[in-house]
Order: C-alpha cells, then structure tokens, then sequence
C-alpha cells in the first residue's frame, strides 16, 4: 500500500496542476444544476427530495467521468511518461490503483461540491438527510464503476478520443443493461440465466436500489466487484503492452 | 553488475533484437552505437523492465529483470529515450515525485534532489513547468530524475541528445565523475561521446552485436588508422606520392586537392604499421614544403559505416 501512496498524490495534484480540474467542476455542477433545475423541475415538483438530482447522475457520468478517465493511460503512453512510470520499482498494481483513486478522489471532490443543492432543500423543507447521504453514496461508488471501465479502456489506447467514445458506448451499454435496447439482443439466442445477468449489470437498476436508502449487500457488492473486475483488466492490459 | 544472455525480442515478423549478450560491470561505460532501428533502444527496455523479453534473460545487480523486476529498478537509474517527464509538473515537484516513489521522505528527499539540481545545473529552472523549458533542461531533467537515488547501474538513452557543446562537456564529466562506482550503459549518436567517456564501444546492427571492444581497437578497425597526412605545395605533389608509395608499410597514397594552391596527401599503413617516422625522415631527406603533418588515431564514422548496414540496404532486404 505504501507505494501507491506516491503514484495517488501525483496523479492527484495533476488535476489541479492544469485548468483541467477547474473546468471540470465548473461543468459538472452547472450541469447538475440545469439538468436538476430546468428538465427535473425541482421547484415545480413541490418535493423535498433530491430524487430529480440524483436521477440524472448516470446520465451526466456516462460523458464527465469519461472524460476523465480519457486521459489516465492514453496520455502518459502518448507523451512516453508510461516507460518513465514502469521503470519506475513500484509494482504495476499499486500504479494502476493509485492513479484509480485519485481519479476516483478527484470525482468524489466534484460531486462533494454539490453540497449547495442539499442545504437548500434542507432550507425548503424537510427531507429525509438519510435517503440523500445514501443517495451520494451510491452515486460516488456509481462514479467509481464509471471510472473503472473508462481507466481500463484508457489503458488500451494511446488515443485520447478513442478512448473517450469507446468509453461512452461501454459505459453506456452497463448503464441501460436492463433495458430492452441491450437484452434483446441476447433474448433471441442466450439462455434467461445469461440474459438475466447481464440485465443484472444495469448501472440504473443498481443506483435506483441505493437511491431508496437502502444499501443493500448485493448492490454493493456489484459495484466493488465490477470496479475490482475492470482494474484487474487494466492491469492485465498494461501488462500485455510489455510483450509488445 | 548488469548480464544480458540471449536477449531477444521480436516486434510482427521483424527481429529487433537477436540474440544479444553482454555483460557490463562496475566502472565500465558502454558506449551502445548503431544505426537507427538497430536495436538499442529495445535492448535498453528489455534491461529496465519496461518491454518483457521474448527470449533470453537480463540480471542486474543479482537480481533478474523479469522475475523480481522491484528489486532490479531499485538499482537502475533510467534515462528513457526523449527524456520522457510530466509537462504540467516543475522540476522541484517532479524530482520530488521521484524522491517519493523511491522511498525518500522529509530532510533526506530534500538533500537528494538539491544534490542532484547541483549537478545537473537546474537551479534556475526549478519552479517553471517542465513544458515551457529548452530541450537542454529537459534533459537535465530527466538525467537528474535517472541519478538521484545514486543507482549502481545507469541506464541512458542518448543522454546528450539536443544539448548545447558547454551542457555536453557538463553532462561527461558527470558521467566520466560517476563512472568508478557504477556500470553505465549509455547509447548515443555521437562518435566523438564515444572517444570521450566510453571504456567500451559496442556497436549493434539489426539486432546483433556486430562489435565489442575498446574505442582504441574499434579505431585500429578503421583504414585511417596509423594513416599519415601531409600538406605540400601542388607542384610538389606528383613527386612525393611516388616517393610515398615506394615507402615499404604504405599500402596506398591518396591525394585530394585544397583551394589556396596545396595539396593534401594521405597515406595508408599496411595492416596498422606506423608511418609517421618513416614518412617524416622522407619528408626531411627529400625537402619537401610541408605545411602541415599529423598521423590520425583512425575514424569511428568510418568503422561504423564499414560494419553497419545502410538504412536503404536493411529496407531492401526486409521487402524480399
């Protein structure tokens, strides 16, 4: 663990090193409130909840945290730091989980910063504070599910676009697993249990479940599980690159 | 300190590196010389860790490459090729990353990175973004970045690449200061490097050794070796290039001509015979005008071309 510690606080403070991590929060809480405010209708609903705000969650980190993931691998394989950073005597996995978590950190820093959203319907009414704080819980290990997949494609290119779209589509895909769009694909030809897990890896399902209050075991299991998955892959991936 | 056996790595059908041994050890600088492609770059990767070997296995300081790669790159300083560093970081924070990662903390991180700023001259430099300084500094980044652990092994590819003739001359003589207690493995470009601070000269072609010795016997290679030039007055230099190549160990004479009404004579040893006494009792008992002598210690351009193989040659034979 001691030598992931480095490779985090690097990775970490290089979002702020750069306008980077400013222009990303300023995005991402603006779109957090026009999404919430003007197409959820937060006033209009007359509802002391945030339900409306944490709805669009999955949505808006399909395409932000993507575009941080973009960068985690692509970049430092295009500008050469890679052969820098694998020479480096620090095992490929810490180097792998420490630029994760910083990117995971500076996320979870985002969506800390939506705390105004919170204080003003505390201001408005009386929400229950439980059903929220499990609500940004789910959301931030949601972000985290996000981030995984992204890292892990990210490893595989030296192209930041590439990495970016193949990134929406996938994490796109695990976000609507439930829905028909994607099952019926698999209706057609795979047996219910197959169809059922894949319709199980729906990121919604999932977050919906959280989003109650409820943290159940298994949602939470899922999401520790497909980040632990997807970093395993991302090790793998970078590994593979060695033998050219 | 460092053993290559039997190194090879094989990128589609194109062998990079065939068959490679060396073995380096303290207070050895190898000079590593080829022509683009020939290799030296992958060799250099294989030896740190960054690309897993095909074939073959690389030991440095005890300690296999690919089965404890940890406890090798603890001992290795690493220059990669481009000197490859973070653009948005200052070279007081990216030093201090490195301080990090290798395992310094507080009063003995600062101590290391101040000594090594010291010597590689980044005292100016310190706070500004990596990105927005001179090729120069850059380097000097990444060679201070490569030594600051103090590593028993150096590895540099091409450590003096866009420096200017002073930063060269301060980036050898860190070298040549470091070189008694380290095995250093430095590729480069320049010939000159060569003669300067290499104890040994390796040049590979198409992945292959094709030369291992001492930069004095690759220059006993080279037919300038020995090779004795003279300046005379052109109307005198018919007569002397016979007189010449009546000499017993000259094997040739050839003359080429200057602007300001001299000529240039060369003349060749047989098999490496020194020529100078010889060819100066001649030019005393003859009284010749001679301008200007000197015997040449032989050209590396020279034994380089002679054993590489030319850019268009390994293209043709790579189509057929």
């Amino acid at each position: 663990m001691k030598s992931v510690w480095p490779i985090f606080a690097r990775e970490f403070a290089s979002y702020f090193a750069t306008p980077l991590a400013y222009v990303f929060i300023v995005i991402f809480l603006f779109a957090m409130g026009a999404f919430t405010f003007y197409i959820g209708h937060f006033y209009e609903n007359g509802v002391a909840d945030l339900s409306v705000f944490f709805a669009y969650h999955p949505w808006l980190y399909l395409f932000l945290v993507s575009a941080i993931s973009m960068r985690l691998w692509a970049e430092e394989r295009r500008t050469g730091t890679m052969e820098l950073l694998l020479t480096l005597p620090v095992p490929l996995w810490a180097t792998v989980l420490g630029k994760y978590l910083a990117a995971w950190a500076f996320t979870g820093i985002a969506l800390a910063l939506t705390f105004p959203i919170w204080i003003t319907v505390n201001y408005l009414g009386h929400p229950d504070n439980g059903v929220i704080l499990a609500s940004y819980f789910g959301s931030f290990l949601m972000a985290g599910g996000y981030l995984a997949i992204g890292a892990c494609i990210s490893a595989a290119t030296s192209n930041q676009v590439i990495a970016f779209v193949v990134s929406v589509v996938v994490c796109f895909l695990f976000t609507i697993s439930g829905a028909p769009l994607v099952l019926d694909v698999f209706r057609a030809w795979a047996p219910l249990v197959l169809v059922n897990a894949v319709s199980s890896f729906s990121f919604l399902t999932h977050f919906a479940a959280i989003s109650t209050g409820v943290i159940d075991l298994r949602d939470l299991i899922f999401f520790v599980s497909l980040i632990a998955l997807f970093l395993t892959a991302n090790v793998v991936l970078v590994d593979l690159k060695k033998t050219g | 300190m460092i053993d290559i056996e039997g190194l090879t790595k094989k990128f589609g059908p194109i062998a990079a590196v065939a068959g490679i041994d060396l073995k380096v050890s303290k207070g050895e600088v190898l000079g590593f010389l080829g022509p683009n492609g020939a290799g030296k770059s992958t060799t250099m990767k294989m030896v740190t860790g960054y690309l897993a070997p095909d074939a073959g296995r690389v030991r440095v300081c005890g300690f296999d490459v690919e089965l404890d790669p940890i406890s090798a790159q603890r001992t290795i300083g690493y220059l990669p090729e481009g000197a490859p560093a973070y653009a948005d970081m200052t070279p007081r924070q990216f030093l201090g990353f490195i301080a990090h990662v290798r395992g310094f903390t507080g009063k003995e991180a600062k101590a290391r990175i101040h000594a090594v700023v010291g010597k590689t001259e980044l005292e100016l430099v310190l706070d500004q973004p990596i990105d927005t300084l001179s090729k120069g500094f850059k380097r000097r980044v990444g060679l201070a970045q490569a030594i600051l652990h103090d590593p028993p092994v150096l590895i540099m590819d091409e450590p003096t690449d866009g420096l200017d003739p002073n930063q060269k001359y301060a980036v050898r003589a860190l070298l040549k200061a470091m070189a008694p207690d380290k095995a250093i493995i430095i590729s480069t470009h320049l010939l000159e490097e060569v003669e300067a601070i290499c104890t040994r000269a390796v040049i590979i072609d198409r992945g292959r050794v094709v030369a291992d010795g001492t930069p004095s016997q690759l220059l006993a290679r080279s037919r300038h070796h020995n090779a004795v030039t003279l300046i005379l007055p052109a109307n005198q230099a018919e007569m002397a290039k016979n007189k010449l190549k009546n000499l017993s160990d000259v094997s040739a004479v050839e003359q080429s001509a200057r602007i300001n009404g001299t000529v240039e004579l060369t003349a060749f040893p047989k098999s490496g015979a020194l020529l100078i006494e010889n060819v100066s009792a001649l030019a005393l008992a003859e009284k010749w005008d001679v301008r200007e002598m000197y015997a040449e210690p032989g050209r590396l351009d020279e034994v380089f071309r002679a054993i590489t193989t030319h850019d268009a040659t390994r293209a043709r034979e790579s189509r057929s």
